[in-house]
């Protein structure tokens, strides 16, 4: 086991650097000058070489790559022109919220996707099947941009049920920053008034960004669990007279999360890439809205960031799921 | 002794794509308690949906049963509610299935396998349910039964990690915690090795002494029948062709495709005496022939078998479902 990991983290450890190098190399070859766009419009040439030198600009490609990775190992992901922050600094200000969101839409999907594919599964071909279905097709084809919309005006306009936008009330303070996830931050502190507050803004925004990610559980957790309810072991239970509720929900359903367990590790590496439409949406203030305010600007190194945090993690996760793998199936711990 | 299992004019039908298939039609079989009956046929008879639909294991959908019923204990199986069928199954009907690889969930250990099985029994007999330590011990206890080595340490293994005739043998420990009347044994030993076969024909022999069951054995080989069953029915494309004493049957067999099946044997000690195939194929179950199902591939067959079924009938101490039953003797 300890041996499986390890040769995983290598192999994480390999994939990372080619995305370090393929951010680094479209990032460069885009056509925009960082200087300049640092200078502001009215700058004079002096200006933006001045700021060319400061930022390592003026450097051969190699050189500024070698020095970026340099950088990367200390932990250092350079600095936003826009911002003037560092970039680690403004990503563990953006991150946290961009992660609570992802948390509350996996979560979500999960807890209502398994068992309504469960659910199809044992009621194959009859209506509640066809009305499952229906929805999960029609809830991956609406556009997370077009859907938010609508909800926000019927819940929030039309209703005036919940907030259109943001994370918290202007009247509402804030939590202590301890995670920077404000439902987290608000239960340590036990701030109820502003975790409900939080949760009534995050309700939308996490509906949205969980559909697409709901209805692919759905549909392969209802295709396994057909496979797996016609299998052999399952015809044996229950001639063993173990109750059909155990049956599905304890004895196929471990059988049938193996595949589903892959979607969800996909999908959620997909979330994190895909938060930027809901995240504009709902004027969420997440890493999604940072990197593309950042590269409106031109502003490259807060992109690379980006997109190489979603890197770790998808990788992280990939890792955990193969793990849990190994967990629910001992066939692949005696191989692994 | 009394009738355990009343089957009377059991017929079911599959619905698919390309219309119903008349799986079985008109079952009759009577099987009293203590009793060893084999039923034996070609793949497709229906032997194993029968031996399913005694412990009502045919999915209804895409199944139906258009006419007869199977009475278990002078109960209908078709009329039982959740909690009858859970004492059925395992308690009065116990299965051991064909390949013991399938039939056991591959990602639980043999001991969490046992132990739900027992626990379920427990329920179903109305018993509190016991806890998972004596639940454990119980599951022990039957690999223990079933002469398997150090029972303690396979509990904790998984069913990829045993041998063919082990998992088999863990299959059979499984159907005995309910204690039940019935065992139906669908092919339980095509799977396995020759050498492992003996052995496991033997252990379900020796159960089926010592805790006086009635065994019910499907197989098609036709020297597993004669090992283990004082009866034989054999089967052919839905209906019972043949049902009588194992000696009676195997010497004089009345049915033309008794006769074939018994031809059809290869003899080791004759190997210059070639087992002759039936010629010929099973019907199509979407439209089987009229009258007798197996007239197509008969060489008895006349005008009438044709155009009437024939009724299963007492011919020479055995019954037989044809018309020229008494022409078939030499």
């Amino acid at each position: 086991m300890a041996l499986f990991v390890l040769r995983r983290l290598m192999l994480t450890g390999l994939m990372l650097f080619g995305l370090v190098l393929i951010t680094f190399v479209v990032s460069n070859v885009a056509p925009s000058d960082p200087a300049a766009l640092a200078a502001g419009p009215d700058a004079t040439r002096d200006m933006v070489e001045t700021i060319r030198k400061e930022y390592g600009l003026d450097r051969p490609l190699p050189e500024q790559f070698v020095h970026y990775v340099g950088g990367l190992l200390t932990g250092d992901l350079g600095r936003s022109i826009v911002t003037t922050r560092s970039v680690m600094e403004d990503l563990g200000r953006y991150f946290p919220a961009t992660l609570e969101l992802v948390l509350l839409s996996m979560t979500f999907g999960v807890l209502v996707g398994v068992p309504l594919g469960m659910l199809s599964a044992v009621l194959k071909n009859r209506a509640p099947d066809h009305a499952t279905r229906f929805v999960a097709v029609s809830l991956v084809a609406l556009p997370a941009f077009w859907f938010g919309i609508l909800l926000q005006l019927l819940f929030s306009v039309q209703l005036e049920w919940l907030p259109t936008s943001g994370r918290l009330d202007i009247a509402t303070p804030p939590p202590p920053f301890v995670t920077g996830m404000l439902l987290v931050d608000s239960v340590l502190a036990g701030q109820w008034a502003t975790f409900a507050d939080a949760l009534r803004h995050a309700v939308l925004p996490a509906l949205v960004l969980s559909f697409p990610c709901l209805a692919s559980i759905l549909r392969v957790n209802r295709a396994e669990m057909i496979e797996v309810m016609a299998a052999d072991y399952v015809t044996a239970a229950r001639a063993h007279g173990i109750s059909r509720l155990r049956v599905v929900c304890v004895l196929a359903l471990r059988n049938a999360m193996l595949p589903t367990l892959a979607i969800i590790g996909l999908r959620w590496g997909w979330m994190l890439g895909s938060t930027v439409l809901v995240e504009t949406v709902f004027d969420w203030p997440g890493i999604g809205l940072y990197a593309v305010s950042s590269a409106i600007a031109g502003d490259f190194k807060p992109v690379m960031g980006v997109t190489l945090l979603i890197g770790v993690n998808f990788m992280i996760i990939n890792l955990i799921v193969d793990l849990l793998y190994g967990v629910l199936d001992p066939r692949l711990r005696a191989t692994s | 002794m009394s009738a355990l299992l009343e089957i009377s004019g059991y017929r079911l039908a599959f619905d698919g794509f390309e219309g119903r298939a008349h799986v079985l039609d008109g079952i009759d079989l009577t099987v009293a308690e203590g009793e060893t009956v084999g039923i034996v046929g070609e793949t497709g008879c229906g032997k194993s949906v029968l031996a399913r639909s005694v412990a009502r294991l045919v999915d209804m959908p895409p199944g139906c049963v258009p006419g007869g019923g199977i009475r278990f204990a002078g109960q209908d199986v078709f009329a039982m509610d959740q909690r009858g069928l859970a004492r059925l199954r395992g308690h009065g009907v116990a299965m051991i299935f064909q390949d013991p690889m399938t039939y056991l969930n591959p990602v639980f250990s043999i001991g969490s396998q046992m132990v739900d099985v027992i626990r379920a029994h427990d329920r179903a007999e109305g018993k509190p349910k016991r806890a998972r330590a004596a639940a454990r011990d119980a599951a022990a206890e039957l690999l223990d039964a079933v002469r398997l080595p150090d029972p303690g340490r396979l509990l904790d293994r998984y069913p990829h990690e045993l041998s063919g005739g082990m998992r088999q043998r863990v299959l059979i420990a499984m159907a005995l915690t309910g204690t039940p009347r019935l065992l139906v044994a669908d092919e339980p030993t095509t799977a396995l090795d020759v050498t492992i076969q003996a052995q496991v024909l033997r252990l379900i022999a020796e159960l089926v002494a010592a805790r006086r069951l009635t065994l019910m054995l499907i197989s098609h080989d036709l020297g597993v029948i004669g090992a283990l069953c004082r009866r034989v029915v054999v089967m052919y494309a839905g209906t019972i062709v043949e049902d009588g004493a194992a000696d009676v049957l195997f010497a004089a067999p009345r049915h033309p495709y008794t006769r074939g099946l018994l031809a059809a044997v290869p003899d080791l000690a004759r190997p210059a005496h070639r087992a002759r195939p039936i010629p010929g194929h099973i019907p199509n179950l979407l439209q089987p022939p009229p009258g007798c199902r197996f007239h197509p591939r008969c060489e008895l067959a006349v005008g009438r078998c044709v155009a009437e079924k024939p009724p299963l009938r007492q011919v020479d101490g055995r019954l037989v479902a044809c018309h020229r039953a008494e022409e078939a003797a030499a």
